[in-house]
């Protein structure tokens, strides 16, 4: 199922949570909304379900507005944070309530119920534990419950809330790989929410990066990793080094000297550089390049990775070395970055 | 300990005292305390009114509960509590339910108006009925043009009643209600259920032990009730008399026997529910933490 969001803007109180956000979502696709927290993702889940309206703008099921339609005419399955199980459920009871509680005419016979939960049940790995209450289960195991319990409707859109939000790092790897594995075996339209970059990279066909009520950039994970569109992503998503610079005719400076970086389509005046701390190139002698002083240094895995002064300490980037690199505590290192990108300074 | 829910409800009780144990003689004189307290405020009492109840033999215990004017008190008595206590399960769900699950304005207000029964005087809950339906207030000509008897008549004592006793309810259920939020509720809609279904299959049973312990809170109230009561009755006996009314008008006949033979008999109504709950609490213990959450 397609699902379009137009131009929605959702205000709790007068104040806004999404300002005019429109996102495509495909049929079959896997996605990830990615963000801060307090920067919308949950709301924008909960209007798409249908737990919330907008207070402008319009969202689509395939063709039609389903602005209006409740929740239970949406038909979507719902993972919620705390995954809020029926506690005084069996795991089978809690998976058949969707199908116990269709009306007469639609409603599967108490043994198709049970056979298909426990269906569900070895989907998510899960079998045998069947007759278990909630409180008796691990949070990864309440957490396959959930979303056993949400895919038994056949829902048209899946949407799951931080679902690994709260489990320990161990579960939550293995987590993510198996509910990738069910989505490509199921092929549920899937939306995920998530303020963990690295989830959101290895797991999603296409991240929603959203900052202050509002998407920055959609893309795949090496779209947004390489070609990040504004400082917000640059800054989230990987890590990355900034410094102020100016911008005359085309060329980037550093104080009172270009660095050898160019950039026609950046207009005169102030701005910020951002490159990534392993997409620099280190320089022998300098004629257009950035200097500094190594003002700290750790070991990072395989690498190195400098603190490095500016323009005598009033600006630090980080870079890496590799760990062979000779400078040490106050050494100067000439380097110029080969990926990079530069963005005027916003005029607030 | 990482995540208590992971382990069944009743094993969770030894972790509970290791950090804070007393030493041995300051816990002893702390129980010594506690019960004799309840002893001489509670046990003494309810001892001597079954003493004095049986004081001239069971058969004049057996002749004063046979009394027409006590039958029927007993009788009143029990109406009334029928009438008032499932009035009062339904608004008290439904005010819990709307301070609990929405935001709106005026909460507050709500609130404080659910506690006003406590912290008014019942006698005064009683005169307001009065002023509301007696023959001087504004309702009164109305009324009476209408044949519509309450005060000093069994309406005006269930109306007192209900407003007397209605907090307990509610009272139970705010925190529970809003310590569970509402995604449980939203859980249910999204699988397609609707309000009804959501209430009976997941609410109902989130706040069932709560909702009991209101229900007998509001019961053993209903029935012992006598300021409010008092003030609307009129004191009319074998028609308007509940059991503590009763009691009171024999205890001031110097029918002792008399007086706490109903006594006993309410007594015993008191301690029905009380071992009722006692039951409860012992079969379905484990259940009860559950629900109420950790
Ligand atoms: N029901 C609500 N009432 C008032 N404000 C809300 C409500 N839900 C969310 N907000 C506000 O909207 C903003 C976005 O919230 P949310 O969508 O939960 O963010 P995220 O899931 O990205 O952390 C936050 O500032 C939050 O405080
Ligand atoms: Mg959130």
């Amino acid at each position: 199922m397609d699902v379009r969001v137009a131009n929605v803007r959702k205000e709790f109180d007068r104040f806004p949570a999404l300002r005019d956000v429109s996102l495509d979502i495909k049929s079959g696709e896997l996605i990830a909304l990615l963000g801060p927290s307090g920067s919308g993702k949950t709301t924008l889940l909960r209007l798409i379900a249908g737990l919330e309206r907008p207070t402008r703008g319009t969202i689509y099921f395939g063709d039609e507005d389903a602005s209006n339609k409740t929740i239970q005419e949406r038909n979507v399955g719902f993972v919620f944070q705390h995954y809020a199980l029926f506690r005084h459920m069996t795991v089978a009871d809690n998976i058949g309530f969707g199908l116990k509680v269709r009306p007469s005419n639609k409603r599967p016979t108490k043994a198709e119920i049970r056979a298909r939960a426990s269906e569900l049940l070895d989907l998510v790995q899960l079998s045998g534990l069947e007759k278990r209450y909630p409180a008796q289960l691990s949070g990864g195991q309440r957490q396959r419950v959930a979303l056993a319990r949400a895919m038994a409707i056949e829902p048209r859109v899946l949407l799951l809330d931080e679902p690994f939000g709260a489990l320990d790092a161990q579960v939550r790897r293995e987590l993510r790989r198996w509910l990738r594995e069910i989505h490509d075996a199921t092929g549920h339209t899937t939306v995920f929410v998530t303020h963990d970059q690295e989830e959101a990279l290895e797991l999603a066909d296409r991240v929603v990066v959203m900052s202050q009520g509002r998407i920055e950039q959609v893309g795949t994970a090496d779209e947004v990793y390489d070609h990040p569109n504004s400082p917000f992503v640059y800054g989230f998503i990987g890590e990355s080094s900034s410094l102020p610079v100016k911008i005359e005719d085309g060329q980037v400076w550093i104080a009172d000297r270009p660095i050898g970086l160019s950039t026609p389509n950046v207009p005169n005046g102030e701005a910020t550089l951002y490159f990534r701390p392993h997409h620099v190139e280190l320089l022998d002698e300098c004629n257009g390049c950035i200097a500094g002083t190594v003002a700290a240094s750790r070991r990072v895995a395989g690498t190195r990775r400098v603190e490095l002064e500016i323009g005598g300490g009033r600006e630090r980037v980080e870079i890496e070395l590799p760990v062979g690199h000779p400078a040490t505590q106050k050494s100067r290192v000439t380097f110029r970055p080969n990926r990079w990108k530069v963005f005027p300074k916003v005029v607030e | 300990m990482a995540d208590p829910e992971l382990y069944p409800a009743d094993q969770l009780h030894e972790h509970a005292s290791l950090a804070t144990s007393e030493s041995p003689a300051s816990r002893l004189l702390l129980m010594a305390i506690a019960f004799a307290f309840l002893g001489i405020f509670l046990v003494v009492p309810l001892v001597v009114v079954f003493e004095q109840a049986f004081a001239k033999g069971i058969g004049a215990f057996l002749e004063a509960i046979r009394e027409p004017d006590t039958i029927s008190a007993i009788k009143l008595t029990l109406l009334v509590a029928a009438i008032s206590v499932p009035l009062n399960l339904v608004f008290g769900i439904a005010a819990a339910w709307a301070i609990a699950k929405f935001e709106f304005r005026g909460k507050a207000f709500l609130i404080t108006l659910i506690d006003l029964p406590f912290s008014v005087s019942p006698v005064i809950s009683g005169l307001v009925y009065v002023l509301l339906f007696g023959a001087t207030s504004l309702l009164g000509p109305w009324l009476k043009m209408h044949g519509i008897v309450i005060l000093f008549a069994v309406p005006g004592i269930v109306l007192a009643t209900i407003f007397v006793t209605f907090p307990f309810v509610a009272r139970e259920l705010i925190p529970l209600m809003q310590e569970q939020g509402t995604g449980d509720e939203e859980a249910a809609l999204s699988l397609g259920a609707n309000g009804w279904q959501t209430f009976w299959h997941v609410t109902l049973p989130n706040i069932k032990w709560g909702l009991f312990y209101g229900v007998l809170l509001c019961n053993a109230r209903a029935m012992g009730e006598f300021g409010a009561v008092s003030v609307v009755s009129g004191h009319i006996r074998g028609q308007t008399n509940t059991m503590p009314l009763h009691v009171e008008i024999l205890y001031n006949e110097y029918n002792a026997v008399g007086a706490f033979a109903v006594a006993s008999v309410l007594a015993g109504l008191a301690l029905v529910t009380l071992v009722l709950k006692t039951l409860l609490e012992m079969r379905y213990g484990a259940e009860i933490a559950a629900t109420r959450g950790h």
